[in-house]
């Protein structure tokens, strides 16, 4: 099982991410919400990517308990691929959606007077590219979300082999002896 | 599943009913997350199709704004007097002096279109406030906007839309979009009823939206401003009288070369119950105007070369003490302008209709 705190975060954000994409293709169809998601979506992504950090630390220091045996070689490079693909976007959305707001000189505001620094140079190119590269990485970032919760529902469905056990912080039935 | 350890192998049966049930909880999480994406919905207005149809009004002019294509930077600043701090808390109303970059502008997707009189006149403004926030504000010379809600602005643009065998709108269609929307007709006669300036330095600018601001104490008030002209107003001649392609432009840089130009900033303090989700009606001619500052343009920049330029001038990048209010127009100018921007920033530029060399001629 993983450590209580590495659950913690785990949960926390699949919430806020799932809730960052979300927010994310609605906001850009949509006319009357598009300021109300805009300003959340913000702040959500600039706290995914501080507790993506934090994430990351608490990875080295609390490491993840051992793949279950019913995993194969080649299942288990899979699921090591998609986790750094994972931990790659929840690191780099963030900090592609501040840098194409730098370039295109819209204040990053957090909240109220709070605002981020620009982190690149005012430049119409940059803006345009990473524009791009946050939608395309956004919709990969979906695709590696819905391919991981196939993959736990199917080992934990049809292997039963207890996989969404090391990571739920809740009782799972009766359980499968570890 | 009877007990840990003894579990009974899963039949076929069993199998496949729980890769169905799999099946159906990432079928509904798509189609939830396509939901929310627009994917089932694509008859809904949303702002790309807008930006379409400003394309297909004049046609796709690469790196341009999609509408106010035509225009010109300007840089100056705001001095403000401190009397804005009584209802907001915003730092732009302390006194003191913020530096300020513009952009005036013609409406229409054309970025060639000949200077006319009766063209709608745009100013977008960001005030760069010392602390690092921005306050933008994207100002045109109408008094009142012919339309209430965003679905109503796209309804005449594509009602306006010309027509392919004639190459003019239908007036047919027009009339018929009048008729639909009275309070159109009603802002118009608005417009009208007021006297075109002769060029952009004694023209008066308004913000079009209601806004609220908000006083140190938290009390909300409901606002609208405009930048009236410290220029005296000269009545625009006849409009049908021949004039060259830019002379708006090319006088305003003139203008410019021998003085700075001046505005001073009005802010209209409404009364609890004045309307502010309808920008198509004005509010009453005795509500209280406060002076809160001068704002003075001293240099005028060709595209090529202006910041402003490659900057959205988004109504609602606001500073702390400024916030929206409930009008329907101003989410929908936000998400519509910041499409249009995505699109030319990915495009190449083309040179605007006044380059630099106009620049320095004129002055």
């Amino acid at each position: 099982m993983f450590p209580a705190f590495s659950r913690l975060l785990h949960w926390t954000m699949a919430a806020m991410i799932l809730t960052m994409l979300c927010i994310g293709v609605a906001m850009v169809v949509s006319l009357g919400d598009y300021h109300v998601l805009l300003a959340i979506h913000r702040p959500l992504g600039i706290a995914v990517l501080i507790l993506a950090v934090v994430r990351l630390v608490n990875r080295l220091v609390n490491p993840p308990p051992p793949f279950p045996a019913t995993m194969s070689q080649r299942e288990r490079r899979v699921a090591t691929a998609s986790e750094l693909a994972m931990y790659g976007l929840m690191l780099a959305l963030p900090l592609i959606g501040w840098g194409m707001l730098s370039a295109a000189r819209y204040p990053i505001v957090l909240f109220g007077s709070v605002h981020l620094p620009f982190i690149l140079p005012h430049s119409a190119v940059l803006y345009a590219g990473l524009r791009k590269v946050h939608t395309i990485l956004a919709y990969g970032f979906f695709a590696t979300f819905m391919a991981h919760v196939g993959a736990i529902l199917f080992h934990t469905l049809v292997v039963r082999d207890g996989m969404l056990k090391r990571m739920a912080s809740w009782k799972i039935g009766r359980s499968v002896s570890s | 599943m009877k007990n840990a350890g003894e579990r009974q192998p899963l039949g076929i049966g069993g199998a496949v009913l729980r890769l169905a049930v799999i099946g159906v909880v990432l079928v509904v999480v798509a189609g939830g997350f396509a939901y929310l994406g627009g994917w089932l919905t694509p008859r809904d207005l949303t702002p790309a199709r807008f930006v379409d149809a400003f394309e297909r009004a004049n046609g796709v002019h690469a790196g341009f704004r999609r509408n106010h294509a035509k225009g010109l930077g300007v840089s100056g600043f705001f001095e403000s007097n401190g009397n804005g701090t009584r209802f907001s808390k915003a730092v732009v109303f302390q006194p003191g002096r913020v530096p300020v970059l513009g952009r005036f502008s013609l409406s229409g997707g054309m970025p060639r279109v000949a200077d006319s009189a009766d063209a709608v006149r745009g100013l977008g403004l960001q005030f760069s406030l010392p602390d690092g926030e921005a306050w933008r504000t994207a100002m045109v010379n109408l008094p009142v906007f012919p339309f209430r809600t965003p679905e109503a602005f796209y309804e005449q643009l594509v009602a306006s839309r010309p027509d392919p065998t004639t190459g003019k709108p239908d007036p047919a269609a027009l009339k018929a979009f009048l008729e639909r929307h009275p309070e159109t007709a009603q802002a118009l006669a608005v417009v009208k009823s007021q006297p075109v300036a002769s060029g952009f330095e004694n023209t008066t600018f308004h913000g079009l939206n209601a806004f609220r601001v908000i006083s140190s104490s938290g009390e909300s008030t409901p606002v609208r401003w405009l930048l009236t002209p410290m220029q005296p107003f000269e009545a625009a001649s006849d409009a049908s009288a021949a004039r060259d392609t830019n002379y708006l432009f090319d006088a305003l840089i003139a203008h410019l070369g021998r003085q700075p130009l001046r505005w001073q900033l009005v802010v209209v303090i409404g009364q609890p119950r004045d309307p502010t989700h309808d920008a198509t009606i004005v509010w009453p001619a005795d509500r209280e105007r406060v002076v809160v500052g001068t704002l003075t343009l001293d240099r005028a920049e060709a595209e090529e070369t202006s910041t402003a330029t490659d900057l959205n001038f988004d109504p609602l990048v606001l500073p702390a003490g400024i916030a929206p209010s409930d009008d329907p127009l101003l989410s929908a100018r936000s998400a519509v302008y910041a499409r249009s921007f995505t699109r030319r920033e990915g495009e190449t530029k083309q040179p605007s209709a006044i380059g630099a060399a106009d620049v320095r001629k004129e002055k």
